[in-house]
Formats: structure tokens, C-alpha cells, sequence
């Protein structure tokens, strides 16, 4: 019992960065309504921001906020610069325009700052959480800035002007245009922001994985894999997947025997794949209704 | 051989130029000619080049016959396929195994493959029936993540050789033909590259292609005229990875080594942008794909050794920027202007 336990919390640890990554998967997916391959090298590259301002004197929380700045703008920048361009392009296209994005990225991250493994600071410290031997206070940490951040997505999706705006560009990008949503300026928004929440996730996750350049590749998989559990047109479904994908991938390492650390990815990726066939819309997401 | 049949360019497959049928009869002779004259150059291309370009030659048209497969899939019945490095790994592994376990030649070793392959696309078409877009993309994308931790299960190891891989012979031109061994496989890959281009372009124009192109443009209206959906889309993917599991057991025999670190999920990303740049749904694209998977690469590696990444990316943006259809769609848009669509790349 003890053992399951621990297991689990141990799956919610990793969740968490699972679900963080999952929340700037879906992000994006509501802005421009498919995966970005490249998410995962956006995040790494914004932490390397972070760490070189760190490494030239900048204290955490202004690095933090600098990092989330620079990523927001480096975001809208690619939306601008390479998408824009190609926004008739097929959507095969698009996809791999990110692959390319991916490719240079992880490229120029190793070039500037090479593969070697750099330790990144935590904000939380790295005592055990509140006394408790089963968690550790980053682990933690990672959790609740993650609900944070949800909790500030609904609220702003939820309750203000630009937050309708993006949600109605997303979901009928004519008809938005028409009531006078710049639609443009609202997908370089979600970019924007998924760039940023992006950053955060990298950052918290940099100082359990450490960092360098292909740190990111296993993680968005499962944040992919969270996303998709969940229902990518919802984000509280998202962050909940991402924990489940966590937890799963914990649990079906210690008790399935065959199993063992190589085969942890490929087993949580079947369960999610066998979940997916009995619901195709993920747990949390609307089914979506087409007109014949 | 098939050359007349293979040159004959496929009539332009998206919505939105598919009324152009009319100057598309005055155009074909052109690019039929086109097409004998890219073959041929094929056909003359080893006998000037060394060794080591005609196996990187043999390489693209491995990758084309795979990319070829995934047009079938992706461009004709309109699925999304990230995994089809698995099926590629799955074709490899049987012509491996065959060859060097079972003492099979290797010709023979590719009807398996494509048997086995189909099998196993054709089985893992059923579930994925249920799945659309993002959703099968990530269905496929776990397989093509599974494969190369499945080769290397221990239980498996007396025929995948483990982590180690497999070590294949090279074959010998047949009958005393005064060629080397890369010169002999390049023409044994074209042949079989261009006798299944053929078979492509014939499914692709029978009923069964007809069903399948109507699934793809409109899934309700294509049941309503009662096409059996569940079946044609699960047989596309069968076919499909068929065709990539010829493609995979050609790479075994060209490359003589198998290890399950070669079938990474970089494989199935590496196909998927040839699809992509050669052109979705134009199957003559797929020569141009390949070309691209096998070259581009090597030539982002030569430009500057530390951003290769970065080169390679800026360029396969620069070439969606100049063709946002891929090679196709120029081609497409080419003809168009001068009433004669389809050109060979």
C-alpha cells in the first residue's frame, strides 16, 4: 500500500510537467487549431534565455519575468514571420513547418549554449514538502503553479473581452471577423501566450530534467499525450490528463513486469491510444459536430 | 519493364483544380515524355557516378517506394500517418531475419515483407478507423515511438540479434552481369520501384482508387453511395504499409545492417516531410521526396557542421514558402499556366 502510494505521487510529480507542457499544447491548439511540434523546443529555448540572464547576474524572479516577456514576444514573432505567410497552405504544411522549427531550434540551442547538462535553479528550494518524506517541495511547487496557471486561463478565457475574442476566432474564424475580432492579431495572441506558458513549464521542469537542448523531447510527448487524453479544446481537461499520463506511466512501470524503464512511453502511449478508441474526443473534450 | 505505364502523370487531386480535367489531355503526352525522360536518366545515372553515389541513389529511391506508400495512405484516402517508420522497420527486420535465418534470397524476401506489412497495417487500420486527425496522428506516432523499443524486448532477441541489429549479406549481380553490387541493387530497386509506381497509379484509377479518393473528399457522402468505409480505409492502410515494408526491406538489403536504433521516430518524421515536399496526393512527388530525404540532410551537414539543424530547417521552410504544396503543387501550378499540369520534379 505504502509502495502504491508513493508511486502515485511520485506519477503526480511528473505530471505536473506533463500537465504543464499539456496546457501550452492545448493553448495553442485553441489558437490555431492543430499541434505544434516545436512546442517542446520553444519551451527549452526560452529556459536557456533564462538560465544565460541568470548567468549574467539577473536574481530568479527577474529572469522569470524577463524569460516570460521575451517568450511572449519571440511567440508572436513566429506567428508573424513564419506563419503568417503560409496562412492558405495546406495543413500537412503546416506541420511540417514545424518540424523545421523543431530542427532549427534545438539546433541553435546546441550551437549557443552546446549539449552538455546545465543544473537550473528551483524557486521552491528542494527540501521535502511541508515535513512529508513523499514529496518533495519543487514537485509541489510544480503542481500548484501549474493549477495557478490554469486557474488564470480560465478566468481570462472565461470573463474577459479578449479572452471571448480568441476563443471566437478559434472556433469560427469568418464569423468572428465579421462582429470585428482581428482574428490575425488573435492567433499571434495564442502563440503569444502558449510561447509563454511554454516558458514556465520549462523552467519548472529544467531543475528536475536539467538542461539542454533535448531535454523537452519525451516530455511534450507526454504532454502530447496528456493533451489528447484530456480533450484538446479543453484546458482543465488537459492538466488533468497530463497528471493521469503521470501517474499511468508510474504505476504501469512498477507493476506490469515486463515492462521496466525502456517500455514506460510506449505502454503509456497504448493506454492512451486504447483510451482514445473507446472515447475519440479524449476524456474532456466536446465532440465535435460537423454540418453535412 | 513498366516505363510507358509509370509516366503517365495522375490528374491533379485537390479540390480545388480538379476541374482542370480539360487541358490535362493535351498536357499528358508532354509530361509522359517528362516522365521516360527522368526514368531514363535513372536508368543512366550509375554509370557515371561512383559507387557511393549510386548507393545514396539507391537510398533515394528506397525512400521514394515508402514515401509512395504514405501518399497512398495520406494523399489518396486521406489518413494521417506519423508512424510509418514502423512499418518501414517491421518490412527490414522480416527481409533481415529471412535472409540470414531462413536462407532466403533476397528477391524474395519483398513479397514477404509487403505481406507481413499489410498484415500488419491492415490490422492496425481497424482501430485507428475511430480516429481522426490529431488523434491518429498520435495513434501512429506511439508506434513509430514502441517500434525500436519492441526490437530490442529480450524475448525477441534469437531473431532481431538485440541491440546488435542484424549484419546482411550483399547480393551479387545475377547471371555474370559485368556490374558492381551497388549498381546491380540501384536497378533492382528502380525496377521494383517503378513496377509498383505502377500498381499505384492503377489502384489509384479503379474503383477501389475511386472509392477511396471519395472517402477522403467527403467521408458521409462516399458511405451514403454506399462505399464500405471501415474496409476501404483499413485496406488503404494495409497497402500502404505494404509498401513501405517493400521499401524497408530494399533498405536492408541496400544498407546490409538492421538495428532498431535506425528505426527511430525520426524515420517516420523523415517520410512524412518528403510526403510532404514532394506533394500529398501527387504520386510522382514521391521521387522528388525521396530525393529530398536522402539529400538534403547530407547537404544542411556540408553548409555548416555545428547549425546542420538549423539549415535544414530554414530550408525545408524556404521550399514551403516557394511551394506551399509541395513539389505537386508547383507542379500543379505550372501546369495550369501552361495548360499542361503535371510535370515530373
Amino acid at each position: 500500500m505504502d509502495l502504491l502510494l508513493q508511486q502515485i505521487l511520485a506519477g503526480l510529480a511528473s505530471g505536473a510537467i506533463y500537465a504543464c507542457m499539456a496546457l501550452a499544447v492545448v493553448m495553442i491548439y485553441q489558437a490555431i487549431d492543430h499541434l505544434n511540434f516545436a512546442q517542446g523546443e520553444m519551451a527549452m529555448f526560452s529556459t536557456f534565455i533564462a538560465w544565460q540572464l541568470m548567468q549574467w547576474g539577473a536574481p530568479y524572479w527577474v529572469a522569470f519575468g524577463l524569460t516570460l516577456a521575451i517568450s511572449f514576444v519571440g511567440g508572436v514573432a513566429i506567428e508573424r514571420v513564419v506563419f503568417k505567410p503560409l496562412k492558405d497552405a495546406p495543413v500537412l504544411s503546416h506541420v511540417v513547418v514545424f518540424i523545421a522549427l523543431f530542427a532549427i531550434l534545438n539546433s541553435v540551442a546546441g550551437f549557443l549554449w552546446d549539449f552538455s547538462v546545465k543544473p537550473f535553479p528551483s524557486p521552491f528550494g528542494s527540501g521535502p514538502f511541508l515535513g512529508s518524506r513523499l514529496i518533495g517541495a519543487h514537485q509541489a511547487g510544480m503542481i500548484g503553479a501549474t493549477l495557478v496557471i490554469l486557474a488564470f486561463l480560465y478566468v481570462f478565457f472565461r470573463f474577459t473581452r479578449i479572452g471571448l475574442a480568441m476563443r471566437a476566432a478559434a472556433a469560427n474564424p469568418e464569423s468572428a471577423r465579421l462582429v470585428g475580432v482581428r482574428v490575425g492579431w488573435m492567433i499571434a495572441l495564442g502563440w503569444g501566450m502558449a510561447s509563454a506558458i511554454g516558458a514556465i513549464a520549462g523552467m519548472l521542469i529544467a531543475p528536475v530534467v536539467f538542461l539542454e537542448p533535448n531535454m523537452m523531447l519525451s516530455i511534450l510527448l507526454y504532454g502530447f499525450a496528456g493533451a489528447v487524453l484530456g480533450g484538446l479544446n479543453s484546458p482543465a481537461g488537459a492538466v488533468l490528463g497530463g497528471f493521469a499520463v503521470g501517474v499511468v506511466e508510474n504505476l504501469a512501470g512498477t507493476y506490469i513486469p515486463v515492462i521496466g524503464g525502456e517500455l514506460k512511453l510506449p505502454i503509456a502511449l497504448f493506454l492512451i491510444v486504447g483510451v482514445l478508441v473507446v472515447k475519440p474526443n479524449g476524456l474532456f473534450g466536446r465532440v465535435s459536430v460537423q454540418r453535412v | 519493364m513498366t516505363i510507358e505505364h509509370s509516366a503517365e502523370i495522375l490528374p491533379s487531386r485537390e479540390a480545388a483544380p480538379a476541374r482542370e480535367a480539360q487541358p490535362r489531355v493535351r498536357g499528358a503526352a508532354g509530361s509522359a515524355w517528362f516522365g521516360i525522360a527522368v526514368v531514363v536518366a535513372l536508368a543512366v545515372a550509375p554509370l557515371f557516378l561512383k559507387n557511393f553515389v549510386t548507393f545514396q541513389l539507391t537510398m533515394a529511391l528506397v525512400y521514394a517506394i515508402a514515401i509512395l506508400g504514405l501518399n497512398l495512405l495520406t494523399g489518396i484516402s486521406g489518413q494521417f500517418s506519423l508512424g510509418h517508420g514502423a512499418f518501414y522497420a517491421v518490412g527490414a527486420y522480416s527481409a533481415a531475419i529471412l535472409m540470414e535465418s531462413a536462407g532466403l534470397g533476397y528477391a524474395w524476401t519483398l513479397p514477404v515483407a509487403g505481406v507481413v506489412c499489410f498484415v500488419a497495417g491492415f490490422l492496425f487500420g481497424l482501430p485507428a478507423l475511430r480516429l481522426e486527425g490529431v488523434y491518429l496522428a498520435l495513434a501512429t506516432f506511439a508506434l513509430a515511438v514502441a517500434t525500436p523499443q519492441f526490437l530490442k524486448l529480450g524475448p525477441l532477441e534469437h531473431w532481431t540479434g538485440g541491440v546488435q541489429g542484424v549484419i546482411v549479406t550483399k547480393p551479387d549481380p545475377p547471371f555474370g552481369l559485368p556490374m558492381s553490387q551497388d549498381q546491380w541493387l540501384f536497378y533492382f530497386t528502380l525496377a521494383v520501384g517503378l513496377l509498383l509506381y505502377w500498381a499505384a497509379r492503377n489502384l489509384v484509377h479503379s474503383r477501389s482508387g475511386r472509392a477511396l479518393l471519395a472517402i477522403r473528399d467527403n467521408p458521409i457522402a462516399a458511405r451514403s453511395m454506399g462505399v464500405n468505409t471501415a474496409l476501404y480505409k483499413s485496406l488503404a492502410f494495409g497497402v500502404s504499409a505494404a509498401y513501405t515494408g517493400v521499401a524497408g526491406a530494399l533498405g536492408a538489403i541496400v544498407v546490409q545492417f538492421v538495428a532498431p536504433d535506425s528505426f527511430t521516430f525520426a524515420l517516420s518524421v523523415s517520410l512524412f516531410v518528403g510526403l510532404v515536399v514532394g506533394g500529398v496526393g501527387w504520386l510522382p512527388g514521391a521521387l522528388a521526396g525521396g530525393a529530398f530525404v536522402m539529400f538534403i540532410p547530407n547537404l544542411a551537414e556540408h553548409v555548416s557542421k555545428g547549425l546542420s539543424g538549423a539549415v535544414y530547417g530554414v530550408l525545408l521552410i524556404l521550399i514551403i514558402y516557394a511551394a506551399p504544396g509541395g513539389v505537386g503543387g508547383l507542379a500543379r501550378s505550372l501546369g495550369a499556366r501552361f495548360s499542361q499540369p503535371g510535370r515530373r520534379p
